[in-house]
């Protein structure tokens, strides 16, 4: 029995009204990979937050163990002092400072009144080049990709001397490509002793660098997987995430059952709306029929957000030229409104920043595209909001005490339930769904993948724009690959690969700064 | 939910009124009564109602985003200074310059709302241009003078009470000589809100909807309806409804229904919460702004009104201030400094607590300076309070 480097015994964490954690008992071996799995609100952020004093002593139950030694942090300062780092999901970067400052934000070189620059860049070189960044460390944050981004948060947590790296989500905001680096990272500290404990959604990187996996569901740990010893298929583990055994994962649909193109988009070009010379968009054309579901492949940054958004009446973009077509007719679209009156909807990638209004209600987000369709000359019916709100709520199975729920309560799944009602109560023809299954769980995956279903069962057309090749291939008609502003490929889905489409997007690559 | 949870949550939706009963108390106490005078109870609408007023219109400017208007004090001088001219040297016929001096508040919201909503200057930037700017031109309108001698059409408009339908009043038991017409239209508000309260909760929970908390609706339904009431007598004690709470009273219930009931209501709401998702919902944010703006111009057209009314002049330094009142109501009834809550009822117990204060330490004598700094004080306790609460719930 190899040694435990950490021990956390008995771990239970109460918030006013939720038991997060419930005895929950963890241990990672010294030198491994360690995963943590679950639904979202299964407990594993909280699990970390205790590890990492974040959740100070004194506010769980239980008692941790790291080196042999009873660890009572107050705070983050403390378990780092040890070398237990934690880096969020949610990028933690001041954007306008440069990698070298940002890497030792808090943990200045030099003293109190006279930092040490030359000291802070030259260290923080050393660091990056570690990570396999040749950035200059003078750089702007906000000048180089999230991929990028992530990796200097990883150098900034050597910089702070880790010996134990906590990473939630790493890859959440990652391209395949940069997703994989980051994993070959943690692979090669781990040769050089690193201990990590990785929290990730994503099935195939797990089986992919972990040593164990711990499967939380429900604030307990249910069990830890060994990767040699246990099964660690997909499956196993999905059945143990969601404790019910998951037969398929994509909902079965009678295809090829196709209308007329409903949207066509000709040689559409959008620049960026700020640096204008710079083509974001470049001559793209394709469509959707009634009934289909058209998924848009890529790696992120290839653009696809930013073509669906200057469709949806020029929401995003500057010069924008191209020819649109909805339902065979030229279409003009000027403002979201248009769009909207036109049967057009656009579900966002980014849920809470640009979908929902996280102070309000469920009640007031479902009817918040659609006012109209509540009201009577600018006065709204009160008793018809909550109608609608109930129905949406129960036709897409949204989980909570009631309408009259904040919507920044809910878990991730459920918001992204709260949003796609949000257009389905527009009653669109046409509904355009980027990354419709980003960060939630498996059970709300399968439930959105049904409603997409249901959609085009009635004649409507989605755009589906993801980033994972399973869900492009499970849930497609047809597949559209987007690389660098063009559409570089098109494959009826019954054809098209995981490697195909990889191909397709590595071969049309430029190479290069290709973020 | 268990008791406790109830019990908070009744104390929570009912702690700036319950605040207010507490400081009212106080003050009675310690001025001996004086404080409840029927004549200081009506004073308090009279010497508040710009107050009343502006918040509102502040209230739709925080909405959209915690945006504030620091021009309304020196907006409120510039269209009195206009009134003063129009109604008492060129003797313009009072609704037309009524009219006038509205539009002229329409027209500054249209030049601030400009800026602020399509060419995007902050807020902040904009208006305290125009406090510079529309304080100057005060000064130049009324070439430093005062206007004094309203027209009696307008006084009977803004500065006087409603006629008794009895004349001299009427003897009633323990209330002594009372105007009879203030003691009805009390009686007529109270029965009036119970039935249309009441209706409310029967066909809601016919309907099957979620319902307030029973303890919580009637000790809001006897508390409200007491406290109308008892305003109501305290009034006809005292030459009865001033026409100032006939004004104050209207722009209150409208804008309590735009806010709560309709779609641009609504929108005020999306923005502040979350422009970009409101943006993405087919609302033009830039037209909600520019609304706001020119609301806030054309409500402080009206409290141009009632203040050249109170004054029965129009002079150099009205105004002063007000924008700050304004604001401090809107925070202490609870809006949010991000926008995208807050409401009418609730700015409006702000700034009767406000007043309430201001009133009590005017009377026990306490030394201008120091009602400053309670003033100040109160405002920051509110926010603090409502932060606090926030984190714990």
């Amino acid at each position: 029995m190899a040694k435990y480097i950490l021990e956390m015994n008995h771990i239970t964490k109460t918030f006013p009204g939720v038991k997060a954690l419930d005895d929950v008992n963890f241990q990672v071996q010294a030198g491994e990979i360690h995963a943590v799995v679950g639904e979202n609100g299964a407990g594993k952020s909280t699990l970390m937050k205790v590890l990492s004093g974040i959740h100070g002593y004194g506010s769980y139950e239980g008692d941790i163990f790291y080196n042999g030694k009873e660890c009572r942090y107050q705070n983050i300062k403390d378990s780092e002092k040890d070398g237990i780092v934690i880096i969020h999901q949610e990028l933690a970067l001041v954007p306008y400072m440069t990698i070298g400052e940002n890497m030792y934000l808090g943990n200045e070189r030099g003293r109190s009144f006279a930092v040490n620059w030359d000291e802070t860049y030259d260290k923080a070189g050393a660091y990056l080049r570690q990570v396999g960044l040749s950035e200059n460390p003078r750089t702007l944050i906000k000048d180089i990709g999230v991929g990028k981004q992530q990796l200097v948060e990883i150098a900034k947590a050597l910089a702070k001397n880790a010996k134990l790296l906590i990473l939630d989500e790493p890859t959440s905001s990652l391209n395949e490509e940069d997703s994989r680096a980051l994993l070959d990272l943690l692979l090669e500290f781990k040769k050089q002793g690193m201990t990590s404990i990785i929290i990730s959604h994503k099935l195939n990187e797990i089986v992919y660098v972990a040593d164990n996996i711990t499967i939380i569901r429900d604030g307990s740990t249910i069990e830890t997987l060994n990767k040699l010893t246990d099964d660690v298929s997909e499956d196993r583990i999905a059945k143990g995430m969601v404790g019910r055994e998951l037969t398929e994962f994509y909902p079965e649909r009678v295809r090829g059952n196709f209308g007329e193109v409903a949207l066509e988009v000709k040689n559409w070009s959008v620049n960026h709306p700020l640096y204008s010379e710079r083509k974001v968009v470049n001559d793209v054309s394709f469509y959707v029929r009634k009934g289909e579901v058209v998924a848009i492949s890529g790696l992120m940054g290839a653009g696809r957000t930013e073509l669906a958004m200057s469709i949806f009446g020029k929401s995003y973009g500057s010069n924008i030229v191209g020819q649109l077509l909805i339902h065979g007719n030229e279409t003009k679209l000027h403002s979201v409104k248009d769009a909207i009156a036109q049967k057009l909807a656009y579900v966002t990638e980014d849920r809470k920043g640009n979908g929902l209004i996280l102070a309000n209600t469920i009640k007031l987000n479902t009817t918040l595209a659609n006012l109209k369709g509540v009201s009577h000359h600018g006065i709204i019916d009160a008793d018809k909001e909550v109608a609608v709100g109930e129905e949406y709520r129960e036709k897409l199975k949204t989980k909570t005490p009631s309408i009259e729920q904040q919507v920044g309560n809910l878990s991730g799944g459920n918001q992204q339930k709260v949003l796609l009602s949000k257009w389905m109560f527009a009653e669109p023809d046409i509904l355009i769904l980027d990354e419709p299954t980003r960060g939630i769980d498996v059970g709300a995956k399968y439930e959105i993948y049904t409603i997409i279903n249901s959609l085009v069962a009635e004649g409507k057309s989605v755009i589906m724009i993801s980033s994972e090749l399973p869900e492009v291939l499970g849930m497609s008609d047809r597949v559209y690959i987007m690389n660098e502003g063009k559409m570089v490929g098109e494959l009826e889905t019954a054809e098209a690969t995981q490697e195909k489409i990889m191909k397709t997007i590595l071969q049309s690559s430029k190479g290069g700064n290709r973020e | 939910m268990n008791k406790r949870g109830v019990l908070s949550e009744i104390l929570k939706s009912y702690t700036m009124i319950g605040v207010l009963v507490i400081v009212v108390w106080f003050f009675t106490w310690r001025t001996g009564g004086n404080m409840l005078l029927p004549q200081n109870v009506s004073n308090l609408i009279a010497q508040n109602a710009y107050v009343f007023i502006l918040a509102v219109g502040m209230l739709l400017c925080i909405l959209t985003g915690g945006n504030i208007d620091l021009s309304v004090g020196s907006v409120v001088a510039f269209i009195g200074a206009i009134g003063g001219v129009l109604l008492v040297q060129r003797q313009v016929p009072v609704p037309l310059a009524i009219l006038a001096m509205l539009g002229v508040g329409i027209l500054v919201g249209v030049w601030q709302g400009f800026w602020i909503a399509y060419v995007r200057i902050p807020p902040f930037i904009v208006t305290l241009a125009g406090m510079l700017v529309f304080r100057g031109l005060t000064n130049v309108v009324l070439g430093g003078m005062s206007i004094s001698g309203m027209p009696s059409g307008f006084n009977v408009l803004f500065n006087s009470f409603v006629p008794d339908i009895v004349y001299g009043g009427v003897e009633i038991a323990p209330f002594g000589n009372i105007n009879l017409t203030s003691f009805l239209v009390g009686i007529v508000v109270v029965v009036l809100y119970v039935i249309v309260s009441l209706r409310g909760r029967v066909i809601r929970s016919k309907k099957g909807y979620q319902l307030d908390n029973a303890i919580g609706y009637w000790v809001k339904l006897v508390m409200i309806s007491a406290v109308v009431m008892a305003f109501a007598i305290r009034l006809s004690q005292h030459r009865g409804i001033p026409a100032y709470l006939i004004w104050v009273a209207a722009i209150v219930m409208i804008y309590w229904y735009i806010t709560s009931k309709t779609t641009i209501g609504r929108h005020f709401y999306a923005v502040g919460g979350n422009e970009k998702a409101a943006e993405l919902s087919g609302i033009k944010t830039n037209r909600v702004y520019f609304i706001a703006y020119v609301n806030v111009s054309f409500l402080a057209g009206v409290a141009a009104l009632v203040t050249i009314a109170r004054l029965d002049s129009a002079i150099p330094t009205a105004g002063m201030q007000f924008e700050l009142d304004a604001i401090a109501s809107c925070f202490i009834g609870g809006a949010s400094a991000y926008g995208g809550i807050g409401t009418v009822p609730r700015v409006i117990l702000g700034a009767l607590l406000m007043g309430v204060i201001n009133m009590g330490m005017f009377i026990m004598g306490v030394d201008s300076n120091w009602q400053r700094v309670v003033s100040g004080m109160v405002l920051l306790l509110a926010v603090i309070f409502d932060v606090l609460s926030k984190k714990k719930g």
